[in-house]
């Protein structure tokens, strides 16, 4: 079982946790319904599609209302270092969450390391993935090395690769945010220690990284109107979650999430107006072709 | 380097660690600050009045610490209340502004403008906000919920009902777009 930690940007939505369902074009989580438009919701539906493909159980979700005073996050942020510690005994006897991916929730260093701290006195350590405002302040916290995978954006990589930035808003102009520049503020980020083990950049060509380098590169089928519809990289976490929740390893997981991910981009023929809904619909079509080209062997990454 | 210097080194990091995700503001004179202070404090933030850094060549002899995400937040009760600040900065490191560098993508029919992490892409034609993303605080997709959908005359600014800096961010990246595509 794997967990998912997030918002929803309803300021008076009650914190809730619990197993998360797909109904028409919105989760639904404790009986209430949140519409998915972006953020941690299109995240949740994403890993929900894959799991029906995969014939896996629902995911566990973490959620609150935020609309970004911070109440909400800090609200779970509180409840989270309770809660974690007994999640061993909650979910399947003997399992535990495998994965715990964090998302939209306010950064804040304090809660942040708190919930690390909780995650530590865990039975079993699951895997942890970051992404969004929890990225954040992981980055921010000096403890990024502790967690499995992040999933920046290049505008996000060069915060990470930026040593001073607090956030994306402060990150130094010489430190570009150019596609061509990816290589170097991946190592940039590793040199100081800002990166998770592994890396997924998400951009015109999705990098796999680690503290090596780039180890893969997926950039096919390209829909270039992608990088503006709002929750695509949401979609994308929310597969790789979902993957790696069934067992995958992290780096293959990513590799094959990208292409997933580009796929049903594709297969729903966006422009810049799509709304990330109707990407959504298209993942298992995409994941059960990207799996079966996985098992003949069909090559669509470039290897390091 | 002595052992004494790299304890002090090691001391200076964890202590810039530990205050990262907090701000500075900086006032022209110390009756500002106190009236900033009673402001924040009626609204139940958590600040701090405290010396400047050595950084810090502008302003009084005071300065207030605030947490840095909440800085459009903060910022729009100051302004409410007549008591901006001279200038705002990380704690960690002073020096550091914002981001002024824009990056735009013409898709055509559409345009799109990213300031720091955030994305704003508009139907140039209607002037319709056509779709908002990047970005990674809560307040990311409460925006684009509230402008997605609305003309850039008729939608909210992020600077009125955003609140963090990814708020602050698209707020730039709005400007940027009003400043090109709005007579």
């Amino acid at each position: 079982m794997f967990a998912v930690v997030g918002t929803v940007p309803i300021q008076d939505f009650p914190l809730v946790t619990g197993e998360v369902f797909l109904e028409d074009d919105s989760i639904c989580i404790e009986e209430k319904p949140v519409p998915v438009n972006r953020g941690t919701p299109a995240l949740m539906a994403a890993a929900i599609k894959v799991c029906e493909v995969l014939d896996q159980g629902a995911p566990f979700g973490y959620l609150v209302g935020d609309i970004g005073l911070g109440d909400g996050s800090r609200r779970l942020y509180e409840y989270l270092t309770k809660d974690l510690r007994q999640s061993d005994f909650r979910s399947k006897p003997g399992t535990g969450f495998q994965v715990i991916t964090f998302h939209y929730l306010q950064p804040d260093v304090d809660w942040h390391n708190r919930v690390l701290f909780a995650i530590e006195e865990m039975t079993r350590r699951p895997i942890l993935i970051a992404d969004a405002g929890f990225m954040y302040a992981a980055k921010m916290s000096g403890k990024a090395k502790e967690y499995d995978l992040f999933t920046p954006d290049i505008g996000e990589l060069a915060f990470l690769a930026d040593e001073e930035a607090p956030h994306p808003f402060y990150t130094r102009g010489f430190i570009l945010h150019e596609e061509d520049r990816i290589p170097e503020l991946i190592v940039r980020a590793y040199k100081y220690n800002n990166a998770a083990r592994c890396l997924l950049v998400k951009g015109k060509q999705d990098c796999v990284a680690d503290r090596q380098g780039i180890q893969a590169t997926i950039d096919s089928p390209v829909e270039e109107a992608m990088e503006a519809i709002g929750g695509t990289g949401d979609t994308l976490t929310g597969i790789i979650t979902a993957l790696v929740g069934s067992g995958m390893e992290v780096m293959k997981a990513a590799t094959i999430a990208a292409r997933v991910n580009r796929l049903a981009g594709y297969y729903a023929k966006p422009t810049p107006a799509t709304q990330v809904i109707e990407i959504i619909q298209h993942i298992p079509k995409a994941l059960a072709k990207v799996l079966s080209e996985n098992e003949k062997g069909e090559v669509w990454i470039k290897q390091f | 380097m002595s052992f004494l210097g790299i304890i002090k080194k090691k001391r200076g990091k964890a202590a810039d660690k530990k205050n990262i995700d907090r701000a500075i503001l900086v006032f022209e004179n110390t009756s500002e600050v106190i009236r900033a202070e009673n402001v924040l404090k009626s609204q139940g933030w958590k600040i701090k009045v405290m010396g400047p850094p050595p950084e810090i060549r502008s302003g009084c002899d005071l300065v207030i610490e605030i947490p840095l995400i909440e800085e459009l937040n903060i910022l729009r009760s100051l302004e409410e209340a007549g008591a901006s600040p001279l200038e705002i900065v990380p704690v960690s490191s002073p020096l550091l502004k914002p981001v002024n560098l824009f990056q735009n993508k013409d898709f055509g029919k559409y345009l799109m403008i990213r300031a720091a992490n955030m994305k704003l892409t508009i139907d140039k034609e209607t002037q319709n906000i056509v779709n908002i993303s990047g970005g990674g605080c809560p307040d990311v997709p409460y925006l684009a919920q509230e402008m997605v959908g609305k003309t850039m005359a008729d939608a909210p600014d992020p600077r009125k009902i955003g609140h963090t800096l990814c708020g602050y961010a698209l707020q730039l990246a709005y400007e940027e777009m009003t400043r090109r595509c709005l007579p």
